[in-house]
């Protein structure tokens, strides 16, 4: 105990990182508490900040009773998996491979325009994709291809909802690690490349033997970190459906049911023990990362001993 | 070697193909601005034929609300980037070049909080807030931001700052880490104070560092949408962002035009910011961005 003190002691007379630790405990620290403790009593805009009292587990009973659960569960594994394996590490990887064996030009250019998603505002963003898909004769899909084709428009949001999710979120997500795999493949020795280009491998077998084994790394990285924030990421759903039509994933749901519903009823408990398991996960996954990702590399002493 | 060109057109067409939504989507944008209505991506006029260019989309400018907007869009950008540079630069200098017991902890401790996704966290800030509002004058009677309690302009900034905090202090420590440490051991040993030393020695090294983290924080400022959509009731008129979505998700009547009018409006900063750093940009994506997708 006296040791901790000491320690605490020592880290105060450090002024210049007294902010930064002030700011992480009051907006990290005492938030996960504030999640654990009122996820366990009955807390809502009807009980008020008086109120209220304990109930122990009964929030976290209710999610697992909760009709309605499966089926967040169900939409929020659908959406992270989907989304990962087709745009965050799919595309992303064929990006970074495309964009690398085209003239540099190109590459960059192709590279900056996937860039722009991510930098776009995130409202303008949405805003696009819904006038993309919008009904006809607004909509920029129906008018230049499916009415050529000659089949009927349609408001795509409304008919394919799951879709739209995915593609917003993967037309941002997929820079990410487009951008990794770029560093990762233009860090390769060019001699092991010009090796396998006078033995004649094709672009396949170069992808296969040459590159995969330096992407296994990013590849990792990239799944981890992207896992867990499609997990937790809600705003471009949010803005788009607002949950509709089906699309409430886990994070939305406990936004909504905390923050902002129609009806006005906030039920703080309720929606705190399903924030509650996401960041159990959230914790699980940075542990992991912290163990995987060469974290003594990053800690090397100082060279100077003085304060 | 044909086989090869060939190869290589065909990529870029379809790198062409994937890449149509986006640009689409801009294309529409910047047309729509000037339309009073599109049909796809054709400027049409009222009675559906083509034509139809018109300025009065920009008419929202003769408002007063859009200049109230930006201008607290613009003290959020701001306040959010001196504070992040100001808070992740002290911090990250000390994390560098300094040691103290508990040094390591608080390494990990913000590598952890750099993964950890902080949007889980935002139903608790909400009470943080609520509490911080309690405190007389610091929490709701400052001019300009208002204070730093929840339905203020200071809470949002000071949220935003703690959220992006983890990735700005690893940038900072990075650039700290590959700075000579020559000069810094002869200062020292000339009697100046570690505070002088990263003032005069340091900082003006890594300033490419600092310009990289200014860019990021302040587009992330003047984008922002979730932090002051949530934490600031009058939210339709917080920031352009939650006024841009509020005129989008109106459900009367709304002229489509105008929304991408103040969406090309919100988008030319960044934009403006983007064409003159992108190598920067690059760059600073591969070190990791935090909270989105």
């Amino acid at each position: 105990m006296g040791g901790l003190v000491n320690r605490l002691r020592a880290m105060l007379k450090l002024h210049f990182i007294v902010p930064f630790l002030f700011l992480v405990v009051v907006f990290y620290f005492i938030p996960v508490i504030i999640t654990f403790l009122i996820s366990l009593t009955n807390m809502s805009s009807y009980t008020g900040f008086s109120n209220w009292h304990w109930v122990e587990f009964k929030n976290y009973e209710f999610i697992f009773k909760n009709p309605e659960t499966a089926q967040h569960f169900w939409i929020t594994a659908k959406y992270v998996v989907c989304t990962l394996i087709f745009f965050n590490v799919g595309l992303a990887f064929i990006l970074a491979i495309a964009t690398t064996h085209i003239p540099r030009k190109w590459g960059y250019f192709f590279r900056s325009l996937w860039l722009l998603p991510r930098i776009t505002p995130v409202v303008v963003y949405i805003m696009m994709w819904q006038f993309l898909v919008a009904d006809a004769p607004y909509g920029v899909i129906n008018q230049l291809f499916i009415k050529p084709l000659g089949l009927q428009p349609q408001n795509w949001l409304a008919v394919v909802p799951f879709l739209m999710i995915v593609l917003v979120n993967g037309f941002v997500g997929a820079s990410f690690g487009m951008i990794i795999f770029t560093s990762a493949i233009e860090s390769i020795p060019k001699d092991i490349m010009n090796a396998a280009l006078i033995d004649g491998a094709t672009i396949f077998q170069r992808i296969r033997y040459v590159i995969a084994p330096y992407l296994k790394w990013p590849l990792l990285f990239v799944l981890t970190y992207q896992t867990l924030s499609l997990l937790t990421s809600f705003e471009q759903i949010l803005i788009l459906t607002n949950g509709e039509f089906g699309t409430e994933v886990w994070a939305l749901w406990a936004y909504h049911k905390a923050l902002s519903n129609y009806w006005g009823n906030f039920q703080w408990g309720f929606g705190m023990a399903l924030s509650a398991v996401l960041v159990i996960v959230g914790v699980l996954f940075s542990v992991i990362y912290m163990r995987f990702f060469k974290f003594k590399e990053l800690v090397k002493r100082p060279k100077i001993e003085t304060l | 070697m044909i086989g090869a060109r060939i190869f290589k057109f065909l990529t870029i067409v379809f790198l062409l193909l994937v890449s149509l939504p986006i640009i689409f989507g801009f294309i529409w944008l910047f047309i729509s601005t000037f339309s009073i209505r599109t049909f796809g991506l054709i400027p049409v006029d009222s009675q559906g034929h083509i034509g139809g260019l018109t300025l009065s989309n920009w008419k929202f400018l003769a408002d007063k609300t859009i200049w109230l907007v930006t201008f607290n869009t613009l003290v959020l950008a701001i306040g959010l980037t001196t504070g992040i540079i100001a808070v992740s630069a002290f911090a990250g200098y000390a994390l560098s070049r300094m040691n103290f017991p508990g040094r390591r902890s608080i390494l990990s401790l913000s590598l952890m909080l750099h993964a950890f996704p902080s949007v889980t966290l935002l139903i608790a800030i909400y009470f943080v807030l609520r509490w911080i509002s309690k405190i007389p004058v610091v929490g709701n009677g400052l001019p300009v931001i208002g204070g730093f309690g929840y339905d203020t302009l200071g809470g949002v900034i000071l949220v935003s700052i703690a959220l992006q905090l983890p990735f700005g202090v690893w940038l900072m420590k990075g650039f700290f880490d590959n700075v000579s440490w020559d000069m810094e051991m002869a200062a020292l040993i000339d009697g100046c104070s570690r505070f002088r030393i990263l003032w005069q020695i340091i900082l003006p090294q890594i300033k490419p560092g600092i310009a990289a983290l200014a860019i990021f924080s302040f587009i992330e400022g003047w984008s922002s949408f979730l932090i002051p959509y949530s934490f600031m009731t009058s939210a339709s008129t917080a920031t352009v962002a939650t006024y841009l979505n509020s005129l989008l998700s109106d459900s009367a009547p709304v002229n489509y035009g105008t929304l991408a009018a103040v969406g090309l409006f919100q988008l030319i900063p960044v934009l403006i910011f983007f064409i003159f750093t992108q190598k920067y940009m690059l760059n600073i994506f591969s070190g990791g961005v935090k909270g989105s997708s």
